[in-house]
């Protein structure tokens, strides 16, 4: 346990230095630089590429978590049953599309930049939390919902007060595999003018800059770990409040 | 007091419960018994209308429950069931609190029940009152479950298989508690069983159920005594019924003047445990005492002649 919180200490430090101070790692990724070119990436600084980045995949999981999560719930209540194959086709089609297709589609209705990132984004994420979304809400212990109507909670009590607390941690799951997905779609959005790591990325690619390459991915790739394990770290401690099993009990009894 | 009046439930046609009426009155225990199937349950849901009934009408201290809304009529209700369904994210006291939290109750109001109900389930209020139901062993959940239902000192408490989920230690000590506390309380209960030793020793009236209709409802000594039909009287179980009969009387009420030799029993023991203290014994009278004062003497006798059937 220790030993994984000193891991996780470091790869935050490493993350954070990779990202504020990029000078300081010119030695390692000076081998892979072409020669007389630039090591460290500097036509725009990492720092803000990388808030821009996270807070494009922020909006967009927001988004999709309202959306999906607000569907979810509509489909689960009796009135809204017959919505259900519907609305599963619809975030189908949002994860089948690839998503350079949904980029170049979007950029003649958004133009270049942020706007057609976001929305394939969106769309991506849509899934994912929905699916966990209608698991969660459909699967809720049998008695816990017949207690809770038979003592006179309203509809929309039971909603906020049972079906949703008990539901979150697996719609946070869902919530997890869409960020980041997220994190590492965000990067193609770069060819459409949007910046974010994908920036360097492309640009190593196109002058043949391996160093550029490494930096953007490492930085994407420790974010990506990092948020994942953060989460996961969350979803644990939910289940463990709910008592979801005797691991649970047993876990909070000791 | 409570009335059911003509009540049923149809389902694609076929009656599930037919043409049910009942009184109840206050401060009674009620158990409805009968087999799978037999419509008890769907009895039970239709008074607080988690069904609704396709006929008939169930009037709660001559009040029509159709005359409130649903969700203000449950939260008059007590409803406790077998696996308790107690909110896995929600406190002892914050569960305990559910009902009096959606009727407005001051915050201190509410805090002072949870602590009082506890009590009457001796479950130490700074003990148990910030601990989650998985922390609790299924006897406490099941306690924290009708503390619950019990919570906003409900008109009647509807009780489903309220036992079922229990080992018969604990169950035996849950329907002693619940005994005691509906004495305490003088509340009215309505419980759902399948199991008729279960609706003997709760009940003060037993409800026998067979294919959607009442088929008999009396004193648990009338049911065992002079069941309706073939079918009541299997339940009560043929050959144990002058056991269970002799389970409903205490030692009191046959005690006679004279001596008897060995330990004494209690005057409150039922005849049925007195009956078989002397064949374990092989005496053929016991002492009886109440509070250390010896009363006399029971002699087997007497119980095997209130043991006898009607012939």
């Amino acid at each position: 346990m220790k030993l994984a919180a000193l891991f996780r200490t470091a790869l935050v430090l490493l993350l954070l230095a990779l990202v504020i101070k990029p000078t300081w790692f010119t030695w390692a990724f000076a081998p892979f630089a072409p020669d007389n070119g630039a090591v460290i990436y500097e036509r725009a600084s990492l720092l803000s590429l990388s808030l821009s980045h996270l807070s494009l995949v922020a909006l967009a999981s927001t988004a999709a978590t309202l959306v999906a999560v607000t569907l979810a719930i509509l489909v689960t209540r009796p009135a809204g049953s017959a919505f259900l194959p519907l609305s599963r086709t619809i975030t189908n089609m949002g994860q089948t599309f690839p998503p350079v297709a949904v980029l170049a589609l979007a950029v003649p209705a958004l133009g270049f930049g942020a706007g057609p990132t976001l929305v394939a984004l969106f769309l991506y994420g849509l899934l994912p939390i929905f699916e966990n979304a209608i698991t969660g809400l459909s699967t809720l212990p049998p008695a816990t919902m017949e207690a809770a109507r038979g003592i006179g909670l309203s509809h929309r009590q039971r909603l906020l007060r049972v079906e949703l607390p008990l539901a979150f941690p697996v719609i946070l799951t869902g919530i997890r595999l869409s960020v980041v997905i997220a994190l590492g779609t965000a990067t193609i959005g770069s060819t459409v003018a949007a910046s974010t790591l994908g920036e360097v990325i492309i640009a190593g690619l196109l002058t043949n800059n391996t160093a550029f390459v490494l930096q953007g991915g490492l930085i994407v790739g420790l974010f990506a770990v990092l948020i994942y394990d953060a989460l996961v770290q969350l979803e644990v401690y939910l289940s463990r409040r709910l008592g979801a099993g005797s691991s649970g009990a047993l876990a909070s009894k000791a | 007091m409570i009335e059911i009046d003509r009540i049923s439930k149809l389902y694609d046609g076929a009656a599930a419960v037919d043409a049910v009426s009942m009184t109840v009155e206050t401060a009674t225990i009620t158990a409805i018994v009968g087999t799978s199937g037999s419509g008890k349950t769907t009895l039970l849901r239709m008074i607080n209308r988690l069904v609704e009934p396709s006929s008939g009408e169930v009037r709660i201290n001559g009040e029509s429950t159709r005359s409130v809304p649903k969700n203000t009529l449950r939260r008059r209700i007590g409803y406790a069931i077998q696996s308790h369904g107690l909110f896995p994210h929600y406190t002892v006291a914050r569960n305990i609190g559910t009902v009096p939290t959606l009727l407005g109750w001051s915050k201190a109001a509410i805090r002072a029940r949870v602590d009082e109900l506890l009590e009457l389930f001796s479950m130490e209020p700074e003990h148990f009152r910030d601990r989650y139901p998985a922390e609790l062993s299924g006897g406490q959940q099941q306690r924290v479950g009708v503390a619950r239902a019990l919570a906003s000192r409900p008109d009647l408490l509807l009780m489903d298989e309220p036992f079922g989920a229990l080992d018969p230690i604990i169950r035996a000590r849950a329907q002693e508690d619940l005994r005691r506390i509906q004495r305490t309380l003088g509340s009215t209960i309505m419980l759902v069983t399948h199991d008729m030793e279960e609706a003997i020793q709760l009940g003060d009236r037993v409800a026998v159920m067979d294919a959607g209709r009442l088929v008999q409802h009396g004193t648990p000594a009338e049911i065992i005594q002079r069941p309706a039909s073939d079918f009541v009287a299997d339940m009560v179980g043929g050959v144990e019924r002058p056991l269970r009969l002799l389970s409903l009387f205490p030692l009191s009420e046959l005690v006679e003047q004279g001596h008897a030799e060995g330990d004494a029993l209690d005057a409150d023991t039922s005849l049925r445990d007195a009956l078989s203290n002397c064949l374990w014994t092989g005496r053929n009278a016991v002492p009886v005492v109440k509070d250390g004062v010896a009363l006399g003497r029971v002699t087997m006798d007497a119980i095997r002649a209130r043991a006898e059937g009607p012939r």
